[in-house]
């Protein structure tokens, strides 16, 4: 029986640092839902060890342990793809932040020739509206 | 005329000084895509604009934010031509003509059309042979060079491809190609000139070819099926 205490144990420590995590916002909630699932999953099973013997009867595979490994791997493969789509989607925006930055770095740099030459018309007149913007973001 | 330059400072002032004597009436961007060394500092002369991103980002984004450029500067016709001074200025027009004569959206400036003495081999050569048919069916014309970074875009295809270029591996080339035909943009090729490299050799190792054709293929099936966004047919309406 020790050995269901342990797994119990196990994940209640789990959900705790989950958690702990979500509250000092070092984890997203997107993130953490799914752990969250798989640890209330197996606080079930660890609960209530029966439950296992009766669902690998019910798919038809011999050893509940067996059963109990391959919903791991394939939790775990499903986590792995959902980080990566993350990691894209992450990398398109910064991608679009860069193609965005180097252009606001020419505007900047072209006003700044049209100051410094003189031709400060275009220029002068974009400044109170930034200001305005800047304001009302800060608001 | 876009210059998506990647550490190029050893090769960019000439082929700039080339390119501003050819075609004294173009404004010419250099992007220079996070590079480490001057490539900025020394492209950044004369007339010449420059993007400096701070990441590099590949051809792919370099080309997207020279794109995003022409769109917001409203310029009618954008040339990509690489920094490395492959592609002969004297070329430039025709490719440009070609856009005129022919009512393309996209000219591709090909290196296998008859002139020049550029060549491939091995394993390379059938993967840019199986790209080149694939696409010529695509876009309903022959296409030899499918893979060529020396192409003009009008109005229409500057603004399809300021929102859609890909950041994927040969997505500079064969997915944006596949990008126009799909979005109803006419796709022409010009026989071009290629002259040799400043600098550096091509790898002809098998397994490197190998990988490049099963790359190319994956991201030309890809390209394929994906399915279109949103918006990206009216746009170019």
């Amino acid at each position: 029986m020790s050995g269901y205490a342990f797994a119990i144990a196990s994940c209640i420590g789990l959900i705790g640092f989950l958690v702990v995590l979500l509250r000092t916002r070092r984890l997203r909630e997107k993130y953490a839902i799914i752990w969250m699932v798989v640890g209330v999953g197996l606080l079930v099973l660890g609960a209530f060890p029966g439950t296992m013997g009766t669902l690998a009867r019910a798919v038809g595979v011999q050893t509940p342990s067996n059963l109990l490994f391959a919903i791991a791997l394939i939790v775990l493969l499903l986590v792995c793809i959902q980080l990566s789509v993350e990691i894209t989607s992450l990398e398109e925006e910064s991608r679009t932040l860069v193609e965005e930055v180097a252009l606001l770095r020419f505007d900047v740099e072209r006003m700044a020739r049209g100051l410094e030459s003189g031709r400060a018309g275009s220029a002068a007149s974009a400044a109170p509206e930034d200001r305005g913007t800047a304001q009302q973001q800060e608001a | 005329m876009i210059l998506p330059a990647w550490n190029e400072e050893e090769a960019l002032p000439g082929v700039l000084d080339e390119l501003h004597a050819a075609i004294p009436d173009a404004d010419f961007l250099v992007v220079s895509d996070g590079s480490t060394d001057s490539t900025a500092r020394v492209a950044r002369r004369g007339s010449t604009m420059v993007l400096d991103l701070p990441v590099n980002l590949g051809v792919g984004g370099a080309m997207r934010a020279g794109f995003r450029f022409a769109a917001r500067e409203g310029y009618d016709i954008a040339v990509q031509v690489d920094a490395d001074g492959q592609h002969d200025p004297a070329d430039v027009q025709r490719l440009v003509g070609a856009v005129e004569s022919e009512e393309a959206d996209v000219v591709i400036g090909a290196r296998f059309a008859g002139r020049g003495s550029y060549e491939v081999h091995g394993p390379r050569r059938w993967t840019m042979a199986v790209l080149s048919f694939a696409l010529s069916r695509i876009a309903g014309t022959r296409l030899t060079d499918t893979t060529s970074g020396f192409r003009a875009s009008n109005r229409r295809a500057i603004e399809l491809f300021a929102a859609e270029y890909p950041a994927e591996y040969l997505g500079d080339t064969v997915e944006s190609l596949v990008i126009a035909c799909r979005a109803g943009l006419r796709v022409r090729q010009v026989g071009v000139e290629m002259r040799q490299r400043a600098g550096g050799t091509p790898s002809h190792s098998p397994l490197k070819a190998a990988v490049f054709l099963g790359r190319a293929l994956l991201a030309l099936l890809i390209a394929l099926s994906r399915p279109m966004r949103k918006g990206a047919k009216e746009m170019t309406r």
